[in-house]
């Protein structure tokens, strides 16, 4: 089953177009990861996807339903997005727990406690962080909140914008690892936007390089590895990360 | 041998809590001649703190304290703030992390250059207007005079990072201290900025201070690399050598990196109990 699917996707912020013409197809259960420079609307597909970002003309289906323009819970239930700066994703005057409980109320989903429980277990953090705030932890354990908030409504996709930019190379190593256990668990698909390709080495399967809202080339994990990659401009990336 | 550009022993940085002063940098030695050093660690190590110290920027009630830190002879610690005025942004300077948070909103581009230079050099105004010109070209933007008039808003996080670099730049200091200069900035413009410094720095002989938490990045524009955790300097060594590094904690960040071929199936973790960490 393809998990999401892109035709001829367009995305506008107001007058400007950012994305032209996306075509993508991510099957489920795969890795997939979009690179390319700031402003290369890799975000923003993510923000369409997840209905952040609703002025956008084309088709998008996740696990084969259209989505709407819309706020959709029934998408919502399946997608689920982790953002780049845990320092901002949480609300600072809510407990995790709060937090973490905010998305089982808005579905009406009940036996709660345990949930959680068992959430925060999956992600590697103890039961004491559970009553505490935002501020009281440290920035690889709020990125462990902000992954379990994501994984509250057992959702099949997971969207990760820059999961481990903001961290320490120790910390993004402990997350990295959560990642790729969760989705061996849980079988999710992940779709992942970085610009740091041993990132993409390590986790995805397939990556899109992206330049100027377009998809310049398709390729896979292997052909990264093994540094052939077609288009000027993806190697020119690759260039950067080993050379720079 | 030339005396070296900077001494630095024991130096120790302070911050008072409810539990007594906790010491942020504990006892941190160091010479610098006219080279390239790069500091390593992770957040909290105390690297910045150590940067900033050098420049006397740590504000009350943090207290910083030293056996020696000495610039070119002058003890900067007997310093008064009138005299740091004629140190900082003259001899030594400071590349921030962020241009976003670093460049004054409301002036423009080449106001904030120039003022950096008018502020130690006495020069008439058209040579001023010349020598902006000139550093922006340094920092390898194409058309200077339009991007002098420009705000900061207007430029992108690339372009603004060179900006300051070329504030920091035109009054030709002795020493630059780039604290995480391109943590703000995408990959493929990291490798600019980066090569700029360098070719500054190379061309006008400056000793460079290099503070990072991205070893290999350090290790390409360094010549010596000195790796801290929580306070403490646990390796030094020359740049090149870093894959030869002896102590557990320096193997563990190495090992924690993700490389382009990778094939582990799990990254290692570092154990943090094993460094008289928290």
């Amino acid at each position: 089953m393809i998990a999401i699917d892109l035709k001829n996707l367009d995305i506008s912020y107001g007058d400007t177009k950012v994305v032209h013409d996306v075509t993508l197809s991510i099957p489920e259960g795969e890795s997939f990861a979009l690179v390319g420079e700031s402003g290369s609307g890799k975000s923003t597909i993510l923000r369409a996807i997840a209905g952040l970002a609703p002025d956008w003309t084309g088709e998008i289906s996740v696990l084969g339903q259209p989505r709407s323009h819309r706020i959709d819970r029934a998408v919502s239930r399946q997608v689920q997005m982790v953002f780049q700066d845990p320092y901002g994703s949480l609300h600072p005057r809510k407990t995790i727990d709060a937090a973490l409980t905010e998305p089982l109320a808005i579905h009406g989903i009940g036996n709660r406690g345990e949930r959680v429980d068992a959430v925060l277990r999956s992600v590697g953090l103890d039961q004491r962080f559970r009553f505490r705030f935002p501020h009281q932890l440290s920035g690889g354990q709020r990125q462990r909140v902000a992954i379990a908030r994501a994984l509250m409504l057992e959702p099949k996709v997971l969207l990760l914008d820059e999961p481990t930019s903001a961290l320490d190379v120790s910390v993004q190593a402990e997350i990295l690892n959560l990642l790729k256990r969760l989705r061996r668990e849980q079988n999710l698909t992940y779709l992942m936007v970085t610009h740091n390709l041993p990132v993409v080495s390590f986790l995805c399967d397939r990556l899109a390089v992206m330049r100027h809202g377009r998809i310049v080339e398709v390729a896979d994990v292997a052909q990264l590895k093994a540094g052939q990659l077609n288009e000027p401009y993806s190697m020119e990336l690759l260039a950067a990360t080993e050379g720079g | 041998m030339t005396t070296p550009l900077l001494e630095v022993e024991n130096l120790r940085v302070s911050f008072p809590t409810h539990s007594g002063r906790v010491e942020v940098v504990k006892g941190l030695s160091f010479t610098l001649g006219r080279e390239r050093l790069g500091i390593v660690g992770e957040s909290g190590s105390g690297k910045s703190m150590t940067g900033r110290s050098i420049l006397k920027l740590i504000r009350k009630p943090g207290e910083v304290t030293a056996d020696k830190l000495s610039f070119d002879g002058i003890d900067i610690l007997a310093q008064s703030e009138k005299q740091m005025r004629s140190i900082r942004g003259a001899r030594i300077s400071m590349v921030m992390q962020d241009p976003k948070f670093s460049l004054n909103p409301v002036m423009t581009v080449g106001a904030q250059i120039a003022e950096a230079l008018v502020t130690h050099q006495k020069l008439p105004r058209r040579d001023v207007q010349a020598r902006v010109l000139e550093m922006l070209r340094a920092v390898r933007i194409n058309d200077p005079q339009r991007v002098a008039t420009l705000y900061p808003h207007e430029v992108s996080g690339g372009m603004g990072q060179r900006i300051m670099i070329a504030m920091m730049l035109i009054p030709e200091p002795e020493l630059l201290i780039a604290d995480e200069p391109t943590s703000a900035l995408d990959v493929s413009v990291q490798a600019q900025v980066l090569d700029i410094i360098d070719d500054l720095v190379t061309r006008k002989g400056m000793g460079l201070i290099l503070i990072s938490h991205d070893l290999a990045l350090v290790s390409r524009y360094c010549d010596r690399v000195l790796v801290m955790n929580s306070g403490r300097v646990v390796e030094e060594c020359a740049a090149g050598e870093l894959d030869k590094a002896q102590h557990p904690y320096t193997r563990g960040l190495l090992a924690a990196m993700p490389v382009i071929d990778e094939i582990r199936d799990e990254l290692p973790v570092l154990d943090r109990t094993q460094w008289a960490g928290t």
